[in-house]
């Protein structure tokens, strides 16, 4: 990052503070060539307010850990240029919706997260190490699907997104949703069943609107709604074969 | 709190209606087009178990894709609880199944 001419005017950037109760609180930050949201945040606790929190690691678009709501939308902060979001000079930075806030900028992620294992996120082996390594063709349309949907970095911006998460304090949400689909594609799992179930409940894939929230704002353009259209047949056939 | 089978019947409901809504419009624009009093449309349906068969089919598919449908709406804006819901989606059923019943009988009996 550069600084831009001295006159440039600084940005006025409100910043949520507080847990569930709280205010925004105005900064006056540098303007720099190339910034990101991240970067603004990061000035502010560097320079402005130490006891700022927010929560970050890899500023490269990986860890999944940086997303807040910018001007009211959901994003990954340290892909999010300035530059594209700011409005007559001003961005607004708020913790994530749809769960709960620790403090400014932080969420806690728990409930996000715990909603992945009820959906049957984890992998459950079928061989041991004794056994031969199994080929996986990735031609097969099996393959393609998980392939589609295996690429999420849990940052928790569909789940943001999503009207149903806000309707529903129950439903899995999108991301959740997305990774049983992909392991329900996965030849090496052994949990089809289970999973199916799973996803069938109160709480479960057929809850979605299919209005497709989640994939506007998934930085990294996955579709979990044609990954919850997934598993909406696949609950339907097992249901019609008596097994949910 | 839409669980696989309630999700099933609901679409299931709908591939129902499809055909029956279609049946229905053209019935509609035959009868209008053709100029059909109020006793010619009834002399024709009265006695008639196809027609009995067809509106009834269509007035239980109804109630149960709304009831199921209503049950989504009022559970998202009201947060209410599965029992409450359990009870609201089945009396929505035979509030809306009872009415449309009840004009089928009214038009075929
Ligand atoms: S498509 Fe489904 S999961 Fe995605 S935002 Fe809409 S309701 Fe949520
Ligand atoms: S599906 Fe996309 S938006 Fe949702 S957690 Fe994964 S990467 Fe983030
Ligand atoms: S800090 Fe890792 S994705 Fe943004």
């Amino acid at each position: 990052m550069t600084d831009l001419p001295p006159d440039t005017a600084p940005l006025r950037v409100s910043v949520w503070r507080g847990a569930k109760a709280g205010a925004f609180e105005t900064f006056d930050v540098p303007m720099q060539e190339s910034q990101t949201v991240l970067d603004l945040v990061a000035w502010i606790q560097q320079n402005a307010d130490p006891t700022l929190a927010y929560r970050y690691a890899c500023r490269v678009g990986m860890c999944g850990s940086c997303a807040m709501m910018v001007n009211g939308v959901p994003r990954w902060t340290c892909r999010t240029h300035v530059s594209k979001v700011m409005r007559g000079g001003t961005v607004q930075v708020a913790p994530l919706r749809n769960l709960p806030v620790i403090k400014d900028l932080a969420v806690d992620m728990d409930p996000f997260f715990d909603k992945w294992t009820e959906a049957g996120g984890a992998f459950f082996p079928t061989k041991s190490r004794a056994d031969a390594v199994e080929p996986i063709l990735p031609e097969t349309p099996a393959r393609q699907e998980a392939d589609a949907a295996i690429e999420c970095i849990n940052c928790a911006v569909c789940y943001a997104a999503c009207d149903v998460v806000s309707a529903n304090p129950d439903y899995l949400g999108p991301a959740a949703l997305n990774r049983a689909w992909s392991l329900v594609n996965d030849v090496k799992d052994g949990a089809l069943d289970a999973r199916l179930t799973a996803v069938s409940g109160a709480g479960g894939c057929h809850n979605c609107h299919s209005q497709q929230g989640c994939v506007a704002h998934c930085p990294n353009e996955l579709n979990p709604t044609a990954s919850i259209a997934g598993l909406k047949r696949a609950t339907v056939r097992a249901a019609l074969r008596g097994k949910s | 709190m839409l669980g696989v089978r309630l999700y099933m019947l609901q679409r299931l409901t709908a591939l129902i209606m499809a055909p029956l809504v279609m049946g229905h419009i053209a019935v509609m624009i035959y009868a209008v087009q053709g100029g059909l009093s109020a006793s010619e449309i009834l002399g024709r349906t009265q006695g008639s178990l196809l027609w009995a068969v067809f509106y009834g089919t269509f007035a239980v598919a109804v109630a149960l894709h709304a009831a199921i449908g209503l049950r989504t709406i009022i559970h998202e804006t009201m947060g209410l609880g599965r029992s409450s819901l359990a009870v609201l989606t089945s009396a929505l059923f035979v509030v809306l199944a009872g009415m449309g019943l009840y004009a089928v009988y009214a038009v075929t009996a």
